[in-house]
């Protein structure tokens, strides 16, 4: 600070430099330098070592980031307020560092760390990583062929998804409106090019990544016109003060009102509700299936989490003007994903429906907007938290099995091929039955906890006919998982039947950290369920 | 012994003053008790297979032994409770939480008191003996091993029965000695009627069960707690509506056990099983739990009149039923079992009787217990004889060929006919007194039903030991093995002298801690009683000997009989009247239900799946992968979400 006295009238006004909490923000920071170093490896190091360097790095720096996630988790101040909320906004108002917000990033680093095992996966290609050689050359020519033969790798892939990690991040942490738009760009542009890259089925691959850039731009341009609405009402970006400007209005209503909804279509794009979910069934199923591992799980996290920050931050004082706009949004989701799910003959789209129809029982969670009362029922926020946890797990599990169920041309997504698995390979078709179970909600897998929360603090929240839906939804669900299961154990294969390829320790590791996390969840959830209890609200 | 003075302290003492003592010193032999012989059960049973030679060859012995360790641990319990006050011979072992679930607490617990205390000897003495005559009776058996596994797990489960210290423990060991009644009736499975007979005791007594698990779930719901302690307590507080209700669902449950009407008619079929069965589980000691059962829960049937009245009116009706059905089946274990009923039905009808009759149920149950198990083993011993013929029509003249069988059975005759001096004289004497001082009206019934015993018994032993011979050809009638007499001659000397526990008021005095005690004037005096009673034996007796006795004995039975007798021969139409209202009916309504189910519910799940099919295929087309069609989707789906936002701010 300089003293007033002593500036001359010709000096420059004093312009305060902004303060950064650099601490609070160190998981984030490591992220970002990471993907960084990752970009100078790519241009310096000798390719031979690339793969190696850059999986240590990401892996390493993943870690770090969690072990910074833990501390900043166990430096958080009790803020003021009537509910229990934690931590504060830090980088003049950018980002709100709270308990939700570090609950997501331990969490999306969680995820990020088993998708990197999945991404350094190479003994399923002959000692090459599931990624394309050369995405520049065209799927077929001469030069994709020189590639293969020189074993050329693009390693590129992991620093992209540092960035994309970085966004994930920051998304459900931002606390203006720029910088949740800057974040959801940081987040989609990096996996629109990772959805691309597939060895193998390169076209259908260029072709998802493509789409997804097209109607993720699409819906972009809603999210920042809505911006613009809301600006144009609250005259400000921060969500503290949107808060302000919607609980004390008295005109300019409708200003508001297409913001809200303009704005929502383009987190409920992230999320993949209906009815704009048209994506994801084709991009989860072009997409690299690590990729698809790592978006569905981490996407799905940051999503939900600006959504919840959004709407129950900013636009909390007009609940009562978006909750039935919810009601629609998530009855429509649930039925849709799950009926569309039934006659899906990809495991991989049916998955993706699967995500579709999960999308909505989140949805049903947030919908509710209970925030608790004394007697420390579970929350809204608190039960998202706990449900995209579980989701994720069983998630990355069950892709992780997806590429590992293999022919000669790569992985067999065909359901039908499935027949038989049980008995090719008892112990990975029980694990894939696992995550059926859990995803259908089966008590003693973490799935029915998670059911069990959203729809329990929807009820708290009064929302219990949306309830009642999300149980028929659940049950025609069932049928879907249950069938996979069906088939891989009471189906006769038809021809030669599916075959396992034994993967690398990653990709195992993977799938039993899933398993295991799946197992646990359901059987002892309370631990967890009480540290996103913990987490508390958000901070404003 | 306890001195004089102690005993009218005792005579004196509330009936509910159950106040257990924790066990200690050789009390906590309790457990061991019901563990030795569970613990041989198990490596008899689950010690299958060709490794298992010395388990085959040997088992037996292990079974026995167990059996007879329960017996001398149940002796040493008894000495030690004789040596304690009247006031403090109720002794509670409490292992361990079993069940605890909130504000509900089910302990392991094991109460050890008189009355306990005298079924563990029964149980334990009888059940030994009954092992050692197994020894013999089943020795050529490929499965004898087996056998005594399930006659173990039999003992053990009994003894949980009396030993528990709450309804649900209880209810355990009732379970256990269905099962193991189910195992045993059964064991013969490959024959058709066994494995039959074996499903239907499991079946009817499930009635029963149903009936003792919703009492115990109506202690939980009213009291919040069932065990004996602790319902004895909370009973008083209670509407005398749920008491009755108590009343009456034990009742249910005593009668699924006790083979009374209306759920009799698996006793008689049980038969099947092999005859070491008969006499354990099936006369001596499983179906008189249900007397257990009732005089037990006294505190409840304490405070309820209505329930009381059923207890005796059931008694009363099986008393008869049996005796009945005794008279007229020619099956010497049918007759036996017809006999059996019949008095379970007298028990029955003294544990109704309140105070007044609890001891004598109890004393006629170990009297019975003696000589019935006396003369199942002396039947079986003539089956043995006789190539396993169970008609009474083709034996005949057996009492030269097989003295020792005949001796003891005579005993047991004598016994059961209530001929002066012998156990069942005294037991059955009290038990109609008793009545008359009640219902002068439900004492005739006993005392009659005490003439039609004599009547059936003498039959029994005419057709059997003496009249002419009948046997079929290749008949070779011979005395059994030492190993199968000697259990015989133990049965009948304490069918002799079981009568003495009555003496100087012992039994009375001995079970007022734990039931109560009560005599009620009556107009004459007991001798009056007594001599009436024998007079109507005589006339029995009398009856049987011009029927049997004067006449030869057709070895067919007659086509050409009155209606009582073609009734009592189909067990008085239990079985039809079964068919008729129950079996019949529930099948009606299994193919109703059948068919609802393939129309209705199968018809609902089909259309509403080929509903969410032909919708998912439709949604399916939507799904064209041209992204300018997921664009317009996106833009409607915007348009909606506007709309929805902005409606609700115009509405």
């Amino acid at each position: 600070m300089i003293h007033p006295l002593l500036v001359s009238a010709s000096a420059p006004p004093p312009i305060d430099s902004p303060t950064i909490q650099y601490g609070d923000l160190s998981p984030l920071l490591v992220v970002a330098a990471v993907a960084l170093l990752g970009v100078m490896v790519e241009a310096f190091a000798p390719r031979a070592l690339r793969f190696t360097i850059q999986t240590a790095l990401a892996i390493g720096g993943i870690v770090v980031a969690l072990a910074a996630t833990v501390w900043v988790g166990l430096g958080l101040d009790r803020a003021s307020g009537d509910v229990l909320a934690r931590g504060r906004v830090v980088a003049e108002g950018a980002v709100a560092v709270d308990g939700p917000s570090v609950f997501m990033w331990g969490l999306v680093l969680l995820f990020a760390l088993v998708s990197m095992l999945l991404f350094a996966e190479r003994r399923l290609e002959g000692g090459l990583s599931a990624f394309t050689g050369q995405a520049a050359a065209p799927p077929g020519s001469a030069m994709e062929r020189e590639a293969v033969e020189h074993r050329i790798e693009h390693t590129e892939v992991f620093p992209l998804a540092m960035f994309a990690l970085v966004g994930m991040m920051l998304f459900p942490a931002a606390n203006d409106l720029l910088t949740m738009f800057v974040a959801l760009e940081v987040l989609s542009l990096p996996l629109y090019l990772l959805c691309g890259l597939a060895r193998r089925r390169r076209l259908l691959s260029q072709e998802s990544a493509m789409k997804y850039f097209l109607l993720g731009a699409f819906s972009s341009a809603f999210f920042a016109y809505g911006i613009a609405l809301v600006y144009g009402f609250a005259g400000g970006f921060g969500l503290g003060d949107i808060d302000q400007a919607v609980s004390n209005r008295i005109d300019g209503q409708n200003l508001l009102l297409a913001g809200i909804a303009l704005m929502a279509v383009g987190v409920m794009f992230k999320v993949g509700a209906v009815p704009f979910h048209a994506w994801t069934p084709d991009v989860y199923q072009g997409a690299p299936t690590a990729v698809t591992a790592f978006m569905a799980a981490g996407t799905k996290v940051a999503a939900f989490g600006a959504m919840l920050r959004l709407f129950f931050v900013a636009f909390g004082g007009a609940s009562w003007d978006w909750r039935p706009m919810f009601w629609v949004v998530a009855i429509l989701t649930m039925v849709v994903g799950a009926v569309a799910a039934v006659t899906q003959s990809d495991v991989k789209r049916m998955l993706a429906y699967s995500s579709i129809a999960h999308a909505g029982f989140i949805l049903v969670g947030v919908t509710g907007a209970f925030v608790g009362t004394r007697d420390a029922s579970v929350t809204s926020v608190s039960s998202v938290l706990f449900y995209l946890t579980v989701y994720g797990f069983s998630t990355i599990g069950a892709f992780a099995i997806v590429t590992i169920v293999r022919d000669a041309s790569g992985e067999t997504t065909q359901l039908s091929r499935w027949a038989g698995l049980g008995r090719e390979s008892p112990l990975v078709a029980g694990a894939f039955a696992l995550f059926m179970l859990a995803f259908a909600g089966i008590p003693l897998t973490s799935g029915f906890i998670g059911k069990w929360a959203v729809f329990s603090a929807a009820w708290s929240g009064g929302a219990w006919p949306l309830v009642v839906v999300a149980v028929l939804a659940s049950v025609v669900a069932a049928s879907f998982y249950v069938r996979v299961i069906v088939t891989m154990f009471f189906t006769e294969p038809t021809g030669e039947g599916p075959s396992v390829a034994v993967p690398s320790m990653a990709t195992t590791a993977v799938i039993v950290v899933a398993v295991v996390v799946t197992v646990l969840l359901g059987v002892v959830p309370g631990p967890v369920l009480d540290l996103a209890q913990s987490a508390g609200a958000f901070v404003r | 012994m306890t001195a004089p003075t102690d005993l009218l302290l005792a005579t004196e003492q509330a009936p509910d003053a159950l106040a257990p003592v924790a066990a200690s010193g050789v009390f906590v032999l309790i457990a061991v008790m019901i563990l030795v012989p569970l613990v041989s059960s198990a490596l008899l049973v689950l010690g299958d297979g060709p490794r298992f030679d010395l388990a085959d060859k040997r088992g037996h012995l292990l079974g026995t032994a167990a059996s007879l360790a329960s017996f001398v641990i149940g002796v040493v319990l008894f000495v030690t409770l004789l040596g304690r006050d009247a006031g403090d011979r109720s002794i509670e072992q409490n292992l361990f939480a079993w069940i605890h679930v909130g504000g509900f607490q089910v302990d392991m617990t094991f109460l050890y008191d008189p009355l306990s205390a005298l079924f563990v000897l029964l149980i334990t003495g009888v059940g030994t003996l009954i092992h050692v005559y197994s020894i013999g009776y089943m020795e050529h058996d490929p499965r004898r091993r087996r056998f005594f596994g399930f006659l173990n797990l039999f003992i053990a489960a009994m003894l949980t029965l009396v030993l528990a210290g709450d309804y649900l423990v209880l209810f355990l060991g009732w379970e256990g000695v269905g099962l193991a009644s189910y195992l045993l009736i059964g064991f013969w499975q490959h024959k058709q009627s066994a494995a039959v007979a074996a499903k239907k005791a499991f079946v009817v007594n499930r009635v029963g069960d149903v009936g003792l698990a919703l009492a115990i779930m109506l202690m939980f719901a009213q009291l919040g707690t069932t065990s004996f302690v602790g319902v004895a307590e909370g009973i008083e507080q209670v509407s005398s509506g749920t008491a009755t209700a108590l009343g009456l669902l034990l009742l249910l449950g005593a009668c699924g056990k006790s083979a009374q009407v209306p759920l009799q008619s698996w006793l008689l079929d049980a038969m099947e099983g092999p005859t070491p069965v008969s006499a354990l589980i099936h006369a001596a000691t499983m179906v008189t739990a249900g007397v257990y059962l009732v005089v037990r829960s006294n505190f409840i049937y304490e405070g309820t009149e209505a329930a009381r009245t059923a207890v005796v009116v059931v008694g009363l009706v099986t008393l008869i039923a049996g005796a009945w059905i005794g008279c007229a089946k020619d099956d010497i274990k049918k007759a036996l079992a017809g006999s059996t009923m019949s008095q379970i039905g007298y028990m029955m009808l003294a544990a109704g009787l309140g105070p007044a009759g609890y001891a004598y149920a109890i004393f006629h149950l170990i009297t019975h217990g003696f000589f019935k198990a006396n003369m199942f083993l002396g039947a079986g011993s003539v089956m043995h004889g006789m190539d396993d013929e169970v008609d009474m029509r083709r034996y005949g003249g057996l009492a030269r060929l097989m003295p020792l069988t005949f001796g003891t059975f005579a005993m047991g005759y004598l016994a059961i006919i209530g001929f002066p001096g012998f156990s069942g004289f005294f037991s059955k004497d009290r038990i109609i007194e008793a009545a008359f001082a009640e219902n002068v009206f439900v004492g005739i019934a006993a005392a009659l039903g005490a003439g039609v015993t004599a009547f059936y018994m003498t039959r029994l032993m005419i057709m059997t030991f003496l009249s002419s011979r009948r046997w079929k050809e290749n008949a070779h009638p011979h005395e059994s093995p030492a190993v199968m007499t000697a259990p015989l001659v133990v049965l009948a000397v304490a069918s002799v002298l079981g009568g003495f526990l009555v003496l100087g008021g012992w039994i009375s005095d001995w079970l007022t801690p734990v039931t109560g005690y009560e005599t009620h004037e009556l107009a004459v005096p007991a001798w009056v009683f007594s001599v009436g009673i024998t007079v109507l034996v005589a006339i029995g007796v009398a009856v049987a000997w011009a029927t049997y006795g004067r006449r030869d004995v057709p070895s067919t039975a007659p086509e050409k009989v009155s209606f009582v007798t073609r009734a009592g021969r189909r067990d008085l139409y239990g079985d039809a009247v079964n068919e008729a209202v129950l079996m019949r009916p529930g099948d009606q309504a299994t193919r109703g239900l059948a068919v609802f189910d393939r129309i209705g519910v199968d018809g609902a799940v089909r259309a509403v799946t080929g509903g969410i099919g032909a919708t998912s295929s439709l949604l399916r087309r939507a799904q064209t992968g041209f992204v300018r069609s997921y664009s317009l989707t996106i833009f409607g789906g915007a348009l909606i979400v506007l709309v929805a936002v902005l409606a609700v701010n115009l509405a």
